[in-house]
């Protein structure tokens, strides 16, 4: 029998794991255990995660993790990371975590050019408490608290968080946003992130559009249709600032 | 304001839902929130609700937002109200905090759930202290703890009028197994019933021509000197104070006679009701004390039953540890009646719980 | 009548909180006090789902118990996280479809039996109406509501699928028969512990 092959980085006693059916969050932290692995950085990795659906990952990973608040991973990553900065910090959140309630220190973190690796998985509604609105759902989006559909008159249009980060960070930072559906480039993206920490340079932040099936009541067919056809074009995937060269800028607007 | 309710009606919902309802009922106008289990279903209901009522909503960044939009909200003179729990709870401290320090007639509904921190999103007793005596001030609020759908729905339209007649921010301190849970309850439109309705006023925005009509309003929370705000602080107290009487509200059974009365509030009390009953008729002589506002707490009340009674034994029962137990003991100073515990954190309590506690201490 | 409470319990997607909010709604028809409360948790699809019914007469107490009068498991996940709510005066039901080792089992009950509800659902009717038998069997076994008021809610609560397809109605209706039968016969026989 072939047993599926894992990260070393993964912790197995926990697997498998408690995320939905077709939800993107595994896909992003095979991606970041791979990672992980391939740079060798198991044993001074921190991992932390916020509330929502991102706090599944509790125990995820072969690597010293904990659990925050809603919003406030940003900051612990930021406490360990200036007390202890061989250690390599890596913040996972959702967009709620991030743009929502967190956004005041994912801002500030990254005008301070913090040296931490932030990976924001974007499903465009809150997951874990049933499906609310977030700040990245869609116009016309329905969602438990716009179950009429999203009306950007009264709620303001989706935020594009890898955009307005770039504008407020130096260029030693690192901004990127990746699709679950191209996992290559979304591999690529977060390595990027985590070498934009290992080499000193500064704020690392890869948002990663993702699926949730579960509260979108989207069939297999119509979630991989609402990423890559709607998300995909409202929010542009691609390298927005990168210390490495050019970058992969296929997608994004110059 | 079109009414909500027609004739009176039986349904069959949730706590949340009926929240959603009452509200609707009582003409709040705007609802602020943000997501935390376990109570989103008020701000689902609402969302659907509104738009045919006419009514507002906005989900806003975080829980500190939802506090302070309802804050302006209430200034501007529109009925308006949150919801949380836990973590959201403690957020919305620094708002609550402004609405008590500027007289703001907030209204906020918190389902409990277990703590501290992120504890579990279902259940618990264990915002008591934050409720009534969160953020840096005296606790000058009113705090209503329900025990069935029903008062859910009367009580949440009490706390708009009791919060615009006096202006403290007044909560309705439900929990997580209120929230998600259905039993039957009625819903009518509170002018049947003959309620008196307060009519909101602004405190800005006023109308007509500032220097012509009128000065300008101008609010504020802060002060330079320390005797400034200690006439104020003393002004609210006095004003808590005389109002407190008229304010506290209570149940108690059973306590002409007995060994041991069991003192315990929202859903809880409900176990405690059936396990009086059970002991009486198993011969022991319990009785039972609810204090339904628990700020202000009723003290005179328990102490009469204390007294009348003659119980040598006070057993606090509460899923929490010791919130109840340390409000009760603050209020009651003085009392030399033992009190004995049933603490059970984030965890539900039945009648054979209380029953079997009685049992051991007596 | 005194309180019964029922402790229903399967995995995401059995159908196991439709059924119960329905037996629900039936005794709230009936003017009897009536409590449901799901169980709820961390994640939102995934591990047992579990339905905490109590019907009486007089008002209900605590909304959650910890001995049930009858428990109904419909998974072998559901049967060890059910066993907590069995005492000598519970009848602990599970579907005989799945094989429940010895040790699972709770050690105090006053009646346990497997009953083929998914089988019957499977070969007899329909794989859909398994939860059907199932509300049908809770009936059966207790007598929560009156068998006309369950339809009755039945009936309402599926309304609009019924009225596309007429021919669920009937199908419905019988595995709400079925199932009453098959808690009957499970009252009779059953290890007595």
């Amino acid at each position: 029998m072939v047993a599926p092959v894992t990260p070393k980085s993964w912790y197995l006693p926990t697997k498998p794991h408690k995320f939905c059916p077709g939800c993107g969050h595994g896909i992003v932290l095979k991606a970041l255990g791979e990672n992980i692995d391939e740079l060798g950085i198991q044993d001074k990795t921190i991992f932390g995660c916020d509330i929502g659906c991102s706090l599944l990952s509790w125990n995820f990973f072969a690597c010293d993790s904990t659990q925050t608040h809603h919003g406030r991973t940003t900051p612990v990553m930021v406490g360990i990371k200036r007390s202890r900065p061989e250690l390599v910090t890596v913040g996972y959140m959702g967009d709620g975590g991030g743009y929502s309630i967190g956004s005041q220190h994912l801002v500030n973190a990254a005008v301070r050019n913090e040296k931490l690796t932030l990976i924001l998985v974007n499903n465009t509604n809150y997951g874990m408490t049933g499906g609310q609105m977030a700040p990245t759902t869609l116009p016309g989006q329905k969602t438990e608290t716009t179950p009429y559909g999203r009306d950007p008159e009264l709620t303001g249009y989706p935020t594009k968080g890898p955009e307005f980060i770039s504008a407020i960070t130096p260029d030693s930072a690192y901004v990127a946003r990746a699709t679950v559906s191209k996992y290559k480039q979304l591999k690529r993206f977060i390595r990027n992130a985590l070498r934009n920490q290992l080499e000193g340079n500064g704020f690392s932040f890869v948002e990663v559009l993702s699926t949730c099936p579960t509260n979108w009541r989207t069939n297999a067919q119509q979630t991989w249709h609402f990423l890559e056809d709607d998300m995909e074009k409202y929010f542009p995937v691609g390298e927005i600032k990168s210390p490495f060269g050019k970058g992969d800028k296929t997608n994004v607007a110059d | 304001m079109d009414k909500v309710i027609g004739d009176a009606k039986k349904a069959f919902i949730t706590g949340n839902e009926t929240v959603a309802w009452a509200a609707l009922a009582a003409g709040a106008e705007v609802m602020f929130g943000y997501p935390i289990t376990p109570q989103n279903e008020v701000m689902h209901y609402w969302t659907r609700m509104a738009p045919k009522y006419n009514r507002e909503f906005l989900q806003t960044e975080d829980e500190i937002s939802a506090g302070f939009t309802v804050c302006g909200a209430v200034q501007s003179g529109k009925k308006a109200f949150t919801a949380t729990a836990g973590p959201g709870n403690v957020l919305m401290q620094e708002p609550f905090g402004m609405a008590e320090a500027m007289r703001l007639p907030l209204v906020a509904v918190i389902q409990q759930r277990g703590g501290p921190s992120s504890g579990t999103v279902v259940y618990s007793q264990q915002e008591v202290t934050l409720t009534t005596f969160g953020g840096n001030g005296e606790g000058m609020r009113i705090v209503y703890s329900t025990a069935t759908h029903q008062e859910i729905y009367d009580y949440t339209i009490k706390a708009f009028n009791v919060a615009w007649k006096h202006r403290f921010p007044t909560f309705v301190l439900g929990d997580g197994y209120q929230a998600k849970m259905r039993e039957p309850m009625e819903m009518y439109d509170p002018i049947d019933k003959g309620i008196e309705m307060v009519a909101p006023y602004p405190l800005i925005g006023l109308g007509g021509e500032i220097g012509v009509d009128r000065e300008p309003a101008h609010l504020c929370n802060i002060y330079s000197l320390e005797e400034e705000l200690y006439e104020v602080v003393l002004k609210h107290a006095a004003e808590y104070e005389a109002l407190s009487p008229s304010i506290v509200e209570w149940t108690e059974g059973e306590c002409e006679d007995a060994d041991i009365i069991i003192l315990s509030h929202g859903v809880v009390s409900r176990a405690a009701d059936d396990a009086v009953k059970a002991l009486r008729a198993q011969g022991i002589k319990a009785s039972y004390f609810r204090p339904i506002t628990l700020r202000p707490f009723p003290q005179q009340a328990l102490r009469d039953a204390i007294a009348r009674s003659g119980a040598k034994k006070l057993l606090v029962a509460e899923s929490a540890y010791g919130q109840l137990e340390r409000l009760t003991r603050q209020e009651i100073y003085g009392e030399t009646i033992k009190i004995e515990t049933l603490f059970k954190p984030g965890v539900g309590i039945i009648d054979n719980d209380i029953i079997n506690k009685v049992k051991s201490v007596l | 009548m005194s309180l019964i409470r029922v402790a229903l319990a399967g995995e995401g997607g059995q159908g196991v909180q439709s059924v119960a909010e329905i037996l629900a709604e039936a005794a709230y028809n009936q003017n009897k006090q009536t409590i449901y409360i799901p169980n709820f948790g961390l994640e939102q699809r995934g591990g047992v789902s579990i339905a905490f019914i109590q019907v009486s007469d007089k008002r209900i107490g605590a909304p959650k118990f910890f001995k049930a009068d009858i428990v109904v498991a419909l998974s072998e996940r559901a049967v060890e996280r059910t066993t907590i709510y069995s005492d000598s005066n519970t009848i602990f039901v599970y579907d005989s479809g799945f094989k429940v080792p010895e040790e699972d089992l709770p050690k105090e009950a006053k009646k346990i039996v497997g009953i083929p509800a998914l089988e019957t659902a499977n070969q007899e009717l329909h794989p859909r109406v398994f939860n059907i038998i199932i509300m049908g069997a809770v009936i059966g076994l207790s007598n929560i509501v009156p068998f006309a008021a369950a339809k009755e809610a039945l009936d309402h609560k599926l309304a609009y699928k019924f009225e596309k397809n007429p021919e669920l109605r009937e199908l419905n209706y019988r595995a709400l028969q079925i199932g009453k039968e098959l808690g009957e016969k499970a009252l009779q026989e059953g290890v007595a512990v």
